[in-house]
């Protein structure tokens, strides 16, 4: 196409060619970049292309309204950074002069040509495509108005440990209502679990159960413990969540949490949940002592009555003392339909079941033992009063081994760092090593101690005299190597295996007690909750934020936050810290009071629908559905989310994609194929 | 890029489709990140792979592209759940049909790049440039039979008949 032609459009587009200091200028030549724009593309509609140092900074943004004014720019392209940086910025400067913010586009020539090139010419050559591409595109591009919904202003928190609360807390504390669903029977999460929390060593249920405390007697926070959220639809500021609420054979109404019936119950089974699996509960049981609210749960798959066909004992029905009876046999699944604005998912962490590293023993040698159990057994309620004891619970270890990174930075198992064992681990030992005076071992690959004040612990743990051993642990074993060492150590020593890196030597040391430091991994069931509201999980299952360092706590959907260890794992300063972010999200998004959405939605045009069906099956958010009187299909506008597949697969062509229309994309690719080497470069 | 060879090597260009969630933001980190890749490609972003019509690969081929590259999320990362996995049948279709057009299936390459994968973006866009350049120049618009792309090219089937 000859230069000199006349335009080929009425449009008058600005082109403006960002240096962005040398990020860009460096390797591209902007100011032939600019040349190009307005010669060779003169004939589409490009009035003048200017090059600035900084387009985003307020004078390259003034510069752009100016001509806008002056020059009546019809559509602008900016060439600079990519449009997740700045495409709002320079929709902004549209916007306040006048142009509908959707006749701009902004071309990343930076994080596509400057920085991941280096030849000068060949970038120089493929920023004038990227923006012929762009100025092709927009003269496609269509006037948009942004999808305004409004904001329902009651939350739904998932998840009641220390992010759940957290968050429930804080939306709470504004004056918004609070729905926080929990799983289990009691509010708390991993956190109640533990003994003391590092680096400060204060008890862990000294500061959360007065959190607890706070969620559980709040006003405006609505507790669904023992529940799960079934089905999620709608979208943001306007959510409606089916909440399942198991039955608990406890009227919650009637119920004062006195406890006889729990005392009264003769079936006493292995606690694996709370405890860890070393110490016991009744069949009808509290998760723990300051279980919120302060409700039993009974277990049916434990209780003389359900076992037996029901009949027999009602030992707790019996002794109840309220009038009338709080015991509910009878009681059945319950479902509640909440209407919410936005979700908080603080869903939590599962521990990394030990046995799937056989050569440590888990399970199969009685003294080797998780950290969590371990947590327990320091936690002066847990099922040793505090101590520190052998399988047997009576005998003190004298020699303790604590090996890190158990299922954690491991490509057989999970490559992911759990971020919070090496601290844990530190405090393990010094807790032992109080409490028995052991020899402490600690077997580790990289001690990470990043956090605040957590570094002047570790040196606090070496100067408790604790060994530190810089290798990954081989073996566990009970099997002495010769009758020499077996009579040199005792009966029932464990034996850890391990290459000492520092000291470039095969280690054998003998101890009576293993600790696997087990890491966090995703929860069992991320993936189908994901789908649930509506978010993806990364391959190794955690779920994936927006941005991971720029928005961490949002995710993909509008109106789902992420809080604490379900993006990753956390220690609990970073879990509660992602609480109050992710409650300060959803409170800005309550004072908003209706929120603009991106207008990319598809939608049908009834008069080239030929009913085929194909598009209906396509969605995965159900937005198509077919008007049987008509014979054509129709979306709702409201769920769809704007991804495109049905419009690509529409064979009438009848399905349009605003915001990436056909004749967008086709007008892109002629005109990112139109200045190449083949055709003769603009001097 | 000079060697001792009287003869430009051919450079190959080719189109890459990307999708808004995963992989266009691979490409924003392989540039964040500094990851230096072949200039041959030009990407266009769209919100999901699964918007990628076939139509856009032949346009672009026929167009002058020697080769398109899709990129989406990883199967199960999909930011509109499942959508990804509607590209990849329509790939496997298309590779087939090009293949009875006597082009090489090679050409049209699909891939997944999460948005922290950077650097195998960068990497599978280098790959895919060699592969592209061994096979040579496409070259469908100096063919001699015309391809129509866009549905309004195509005359209207009472112009034909009349």
């Amino acid at each position: 196409m000859a230069s000199d032609s006349k335009p080929e459009t009425q449009e008058r587009i600005g082109v403006y060619v960002c240096h962005c200091g040398t990020n860009i200028a460096g390797v591209v030549d902007v100011e032939s970049v600019a040349k190009f724009a307005t010669e060779a593309l003169k004939d589409r509609g490009v009035v003048l292309a200017r090059d600035y140092t900084f387009m985003c900074s307020v004078a390259g943004q003034e510069l752009i309204e100016q001509d806008i004014h002056a020059q009546q720019l019809t559509r602008v392209v900016v060439a600079a950074c990519s449009p997740h940086l700045h495409e709002k910025t320079f929709r902004g400067v549209c916007e306040r002069s006048g142009v509908n913010p959707y006749l701009s586009e902004l071309a990343s020539i930076r994080e596509q040509v400057a920085w991941v090139h280096t030849d000068k010419t060949a970038a120089t050559a493929k920023a004038k495509a990227i923006v012929s591409g762009t100025v092709e595109r927009v003269l496609k591009n269509d006037p948009l108005e942004a999808i305004r919904v409004p904001i329902d202003a009651q939350t739904l928190v998932v998840g009641g440990g220390i992010a759940g609360i957290q968050a429930a807390l804080e939306v709470a504390e504004a004056g918004y209502d609070v729905f926080l669903v929990e799983r289990e029977a009691s509010l708390g999460g991993h956190m109640a679990q533990f003994d003391k929390t590092f680096p400060t060593l204060d008890c862990a249920a000294c500061i959360l159960t007065p959190k607890m405390a706070a969620a559980g007697s709040h006003p405006k926070i609505h507790l669904f413990t023992w529940s799960e959220v079934e089905k999620v639809e709608g979208y943001v500021g306007n959510y409606t969540v089916t909440v399942k609420k198991k039955p608990r054979y406890v009227d919650e109404e009637i119920c004062t949490g006195c406890g006889i019936c729990v005392e009264k119950c003769p079936i006493m089974v292995v606690d694996d949940k709370f405890e860890a699996g070393i110490g016991y509960r009744k069949a009808i049981y509290w998760p723990f002592a300051q279980a919120v609210p302060n409700l039993p749960v009974l277990d049916t798959e434990t209780c003389t009555y359900y076992v037996g066909g029901k009949g027999g004992c009602k030992a707790c029905e019996k002794f109840c003392p309220t009038v009338p009876n709080a015991i509910k046999f009878d009681q059945t699944e319950e479902r509640v339909t909440l209407r919410v604005g936005n979700i908080v998912l603080a869903t939590g962490w599962d521990l990394f079941d030990a046995r799937r590293i056989p050569q440590y023993g888990y399970g199969r040698l009685p003294n080797v033992f998780t950290n969590l159990e371990l947590e327990r057994m320091c936690n002066a309620a847990g099922p040793t009063g505090g101590k520190v004891v052998l399988r047997d619970g009576q005998t003190a270890p004298r020699r303790v081994g604590i090996v890190h990174c158990v299922g954690s930075r491991d490509r057989n198992y999970n490559r992911h760092c759990s971020a919070i064992c090496c601290m844990q681990s530190l405090k393990t030992a010094h807790l032992v090593k109080e409490r028995t005076g052991a020899e402490v071992y600690n077997f580790y690959i990289d001690i990470r101690t990043p956090g605040k004040e957590y570094d002047e612990f570790y040196q606090r743990i070496l100067d408790d005299g604790v060994h530190f051993v810089r290798g990954k642990v081989a073996e566990v074993t009970d099997i002495p190597l010769d009758p020499a060492e077996a009579s040199r150590n005792g009966a029932g020593t464990l034996y850890i295996q391990v290459e000492d890196t520092l000291a470039g030597m095969q280690r054998r040391i003998p101890v009576d007690m293993v600790v696997l430091a087990s890491g966090l991994e995703p929860r069992r069931d991320s993936s189908e909750v994901g789908k649930t509201f509506g978010i993806a999980c990364s391959s190794n299952g955690w779920f994936i934020e927006k941005h991971a360092k720029m928005d961490p706590i949002a995710t993909m959907t509008e109106g789902v936050f992420v809080a604490g260890c379900a993006g990753g794992p956390k220690d609990i300063p970073a879990s509660v810290s992602q609480g109050s972010a992710a409650a300060a999200r959803v409170l800005n998004y309550i004072r908003q009071g209706e929120l603009a959405l991106e207008p990319v939605r598809a939608s049908v045009l009834e008069e080239q629908c030929s009913g085929c069906r194909i598009c209906n099956g396509l969605c995965p958010f159900n937005a198509i559905s077919f008007i049987a009187e008509r014979k054509v299909s129709e979306i709702n506008a409201a769920l769809c989310q704007g991804c495109g597949t049905c419009v690509a697969a529409c064979p009438a062509g009848a399905i349009q994609g605003t915001g990436f229309s056909n004749e967008q994309l086709f007008a892109q690719i002629e005109g990112l194929l139109r200045d190449f080497s083949r055709e003769p470069e603009v001097v | 890029m000079s060697t001792a060879s009287t003869q430009t090597p051919f450079e190959p260009v080719i189109i890459g489709f990307t999708c808004n969630w995963c992989s266009y933001r691979a490409a924003d980190l392989a540039g964040t990140a500094r990851i230096k890749y072949p200039p041959n490609v030009r990407l266009i972003r769209v919100m999901c792979s699964g918007r990628i019509d076939p139509t856009f690969v032949l346009k672009a081929l026929s167009e002058g592209a020697d080769g398109v590259l899709i990129a989406g999320c990883h199967p199960g990362e999909c930011h509109y759940l499942e959508q990804n996995y509607k590209a990849l049948r329509r790939h496997r279709l298309l590779q087939k049909t090009l293949a009875q057009f006597g082009i090489e299936p090679a050409r049209v390459r699909l891939t997944w790049a999460s948005a922290a994968e950077g650097a195998l973006f960068a990497a599978e866009i280098a790959a895919m440039v060699d592969e592209v350049r061994q096979l040579g120049p496409l070259n469908w618009p100096a063919r001699p039979v015309p391809v129509a792309t866009a549905p309004a090219e195509i005359p209207k089937l009472s112009e034909v008949a009349a």
